[in-house]
C-alpha cells in the first residue's frame, strides 16, 4: 500500500465512522423517547378504565377519575380555537395582502415572531393581570380560553401566512381581471383554495392549546375541582394539571393515576399532530 | 343581423338597470371593502397589544416590587426566599438555577442534534429524512408536562443508580430530559441551514480530493455556521423558557449552585410555585413573580431577537 492509499483508507475509515456515530445518535434518541413512552403506558394503562375517566379527583388514588380535568380542557380549548382562529387568519390576511409592502405591517411582522418566542409562562401573567385581576373575570374558563387564544395566536397566524403565501400569483390576477374586488378575490378563492394548509395550523394550534399547562396553573386553575363547567364564568381545571397535581404527589398510587391521564392527554396530542402532519403532505404533493 | 336586434333592447334593459342600481352597489361593494380592511387591520393589532399587554403587565406589577425591595438587592443578593421569615430577594440563585438546566439541555441537544443534522442533509438517503422529519414533528406534539414525569419517574432513579449522591429533585434529570425535548427543534433548524449551503461549494472540495467527511466538517459546516447559532440561541431560549419539567423535577428550591446533583429552582419553576399556593393580590411575594418573569422575558426577548436576525440574515444572503 503506498501513502496515498493509506490515507485514502484512512478518509474511509473516517467517514464510515462519522455515519455510524450519527445513527447511533439517531436511534438513541429515538428509543430514549420511545421507551419513556412505553414506561409510561406500563405505569398507566391498568388504572386506565371507563370509571378512570368519568370520576371526579379523589383523596383516595383507586377511586379518582379525570372527568374534571376532560371536560375543562375540552370547553377551554373550545372557546380558546374560537377566540382565535378568526382573529389569527385575519391577521394572516392582514399581513400578506394588505400590510405587505407598509411600515406598519413590517413591524407587525416582526412583532409576531418575537410573542411566539415568549414563554407561555409570561403568557400566563399576562392573563394574571389582565384578564384575572383587570377584567375581574377571576379563575374563569373565560380568563383561561383568552390567555390561552392569545397564546396560540402567533402559531395560526405564521402557519396562515404560509398557506396564503403559497397560492399562486396567477390566480390572485385572474381573479382581479374578472373584476373581482380584493376582498372577493381573497374570500372566494385565496382562503378556499389554502384552506387545508390553514386547518393544519389550526390544528396544531389546538394540539399544543390542550398539552399546554403553565398558563393556566398561573391564572390559578383549580387542582382540585369535583364538578363540571356550567357556563363560561366556572371555575375549571385541565388535564396537565390533574397530572401535574398527581405526579406532586409522593404516593406511588397518584403516580399511576397521572401516568393514565397522561396516556389519554398523549393520544389526544399526537392523534392531532398526526392527523395536521398528514393533511399537510397529502395537500402539499 | 337577427341577433344583435334582439340583444339590443336587452342590453339596453340592463344598462337603464345598471344606472339606476349601481351607484347604490359600487357604495355597497367600496364600503365593504374599507370596512373589511378596517376589521383585518385590526386582528392584526391584537398581536402588537398583546405585546403591549405583557409589557404594560409586567411592568407596573414589577414597579410595585422594586418600590419594596432595592435593584440592587435583586441583582446581588445571593438567597431568594421571599416566601420566609427572613426574606431575601436576590434573583442569583433562580438565575443559576435557570442556567444549570438550560447548559445541561443544551450539553445533550446540541452536539447529538448536529450530528444527526449533518448525517440528515449530508448522508441519508431521502427516504429517511422523508420518513424522519414528520416522525420528529409527530413527537414535537408531546406536552412538556409528560417530559416532567419522565424526568422525576424514570429518569432520576436511573440515574440515581450511577450517581448514588443524586437527590431525589436535581438539576441533571430535568436538563436532560430537557435537552431531548429540544432536540428535534435543533436538528431541523440546523438541517434547514446546512441544505441551503450551495451546491458549488460542496462540489469545489470535492474538485480538490477532499472526502464527504471532510467537505461536511470544513466546507459544509462552517458556511452554516450563522444559521446552526441561530438554532442554537433560539434552543437556548426555548430551554430558559421551559417551565413544567423544572417545575415538576428541579426541586424548587432556590440554590445557588453549579452542582447538578443537588435541587435548584429556575425563574419559571417559582412562578409556578408561588402561583400554586393562594398568594393573595397586591402582597410583595405576588408582586415578586412579575420581577421574575420580567428578567425571564428580557432574557429570552433578546436571544430570540438575536436568533431572528442571524436566521434572517443566514438566509437572505442564501447560505453563505
Amino acid at each position: 500500500m503506498n501513502s496515498f492509499e493509506i490515507h485514502a483508507l484512512k478518509q474511509r475509515t473516517k467517514n464510515i465512522t462519522f455515519q455510524v456515530a450519527a445513527i447511533i445518535g439517531l436511534l438513541f434518541a429515538v428509543i430514549v423517547l420511545l421507551l419513556l413512552l412505553i414506561n409510561v403506558f406500563e405505569d398507566g394503562w391498568q388504572r386506565l378504565s371507563l370509571q378512570f375517566i368519568s370520576s371526579y379527583p379523589s383523596r383516595k388514588p383507586e377511586v379518582a377519575g379525570i372527568i374534571a380535568g376532560l371536560a375543562g380542557s375540552f370547553f377551554m380549548v373550545s372557546l380558546a380555537a374560537l377566540l382565535s382562529v378568526p382573529v389569527g387568519i385575519g391577521a394572516a390576511i392582514y399581513l400578506e395582502e394588505y400590510g405587505k409592502k407598509n411600515r406598519l405591517g413590517k413591524f407587525i411582522e416582526i412583532n409576531i415572531a418575537n410573542l411566539a418566542g415568549v414563554p407561555s409562562i409570561v403568557y400566563g401573567l399576562l392573563g394574571l393581570g389582565l384578564f384575572v385581576r383587570w377584567f375581574n373575570l377571576d379563575r374563569s374558563i373565560l380568563a383561561g380560553s383568552l390567555t390561552m387564544s392569545l397564546l396560540i395566536m402567533p402559531v395560526i397566524i405564521i402557519a396562515t401566512r404560509e398557506a396564503i403565501k403559497a397560492v399562486p400569483q396567477g390566480i390572485r390576477e385572474a381573479s382581479y381581471a374578472v373584476g373581482a374586488t380584493k376582498w372577493q378575490t381573497i374570500w372566494h378563492h385565496l382562503l378556499p383554495i389554502s384552506f387545508p394548509t390553514i386547518l393544519t395550523g389550526i390544528i396544531l394550534a389546538i394540539s399544543r392549546a390542550i398539552g399546554e399547562t403553565a398558563p393556566l396553573i398561573t391564572i390559578g386553575a383549580l387542582t382540585y375541582v369535583t364538578f363540571l363547567p356550567k357556563s363560561i364564568h366556572s371555575e375549571f381545571t385541565i388535564l396537565p394539571i390533574q397530572i401535574f397535581n398527581w405526579v406532586s404527589r409522593p404516593q406511588q398510587a397518584f403516580h399511576e393515576n397521572a401516568a393514565a391521564a397522561i396516556i389519554v392527554l398523549i393520544a389526544f396530542t399526537l392523534m392531532l399532530n398526526s392527523i395536521a402532519i398528514i393533511l399537510r403532505n397529502k395537500f402539499s404533493k | 343581423m337577427n341577433g344583435s336586434s334582439t340583444l339590443l333592447p336587452v342590453s339596453e334593459t340592463t344598462e337603464s338597470n345598471r344606472s339606476r342600481f349601481s351607484f347604490n352597489r359600487d357604495t355597497y361593494v367600496v364600503t365593504r371593502e374599507k370596512v373589511v380592511h378596517v376589521i383585518l387591520l385590526m386582528c392584526a393589532l391584537v398581536s402588537v397589544f398583546t405585546t403591549l399587554g405583557i409589557i404594560l403587565v409586567l411592568l407596573f406589577q414589577t414597579l410595585e416590587f422594586f418600590k419594596e425591595v432595592p435593584l440592587l438587592d435583586f441583582l446581588t443578593d445571593t438567597q431568594w426566599t421571599p416566601l420566609f421569615q427572613d426574606k431575601h430577594f436576590g434573583i442569583l440563585p433562580l438565575l443559576s438555577g435557570t442556567l444549570l438546566t438550560s447548559l445541561i439541555a443544551l450539553s445533550v441537544s446540541v452536539p447529538l442534534g448536529l450530528i444527526i443534522a449533518i448525517y440528515l442533509s449530508e448522508y441519508a438517503p431521502p427516504f429517511l429524512r422523508k420518513v424522519l422529519k414528520p416522525f420528529l414533528e409527530v413527537l414535537a406534539g408531546i406536552p412538556t408536562i409528560v417530559y416532567g414525569y419522565f424526568a422525576l419517574i424514570t429518569v432520576t432513579p436511573l440515574l440515581q443508580n450511577i450517581f448514588p449522591s443524586l437527590s431525589g429533585f436535581n438539576a441533571l434529570s430535568p436538563g436532560i430530559v430537557m435537552g431531548i425535548m429540544i432536540l428535534p427543534l435543533v436538528t431541523s433548524l440546523s438541517e434547514d441551514s446546512l441544505r441551503v449551503v450551495p451546491k458549488g461549494l460542496r462540489e469545489g472540495g470535492y474538485a480538490l480530493g477532499a472526502s464527504k467527511l471532510q467537505v461536511s466538517l470544513s466546507i459544509v459546516f462552517p458556511s452554516a455556521f450563522s444559521g446552526i447559532v441561530a438554532s442554537v440561541i433560539l434552543a437556548f431560549s426555548r430551554a430558559i423558557g421551559e417551565t413544567m419539567i423544572v417545575a415538576i423535577a428541579a426541586g424548587q428550591l432556590p440554590n445557588l449552585t453549579a452542582n447538578p446533583l443537588q435541587p435548584v429552582s429556575t425563574m419559571t419553576s417559582y412562578i409556578v410555585q408561588v402561583s400554586q399556593g393562594d398568594t393573595p393580590y397586591g402582597t410583595l411575594a405576588y408582586n415578586t413573580i412579575f420581577a421574575v418573569a420580567i428578567t425571564l422575558f428580557i432574557f429570552t426577548f433578546l436571544l430570540n431577537i438575536i436568533s431572528f436576525r442571524l436566521r434572517k440574515r443566514y438566509f437572505s444572503s442564501g447560505g453563505d
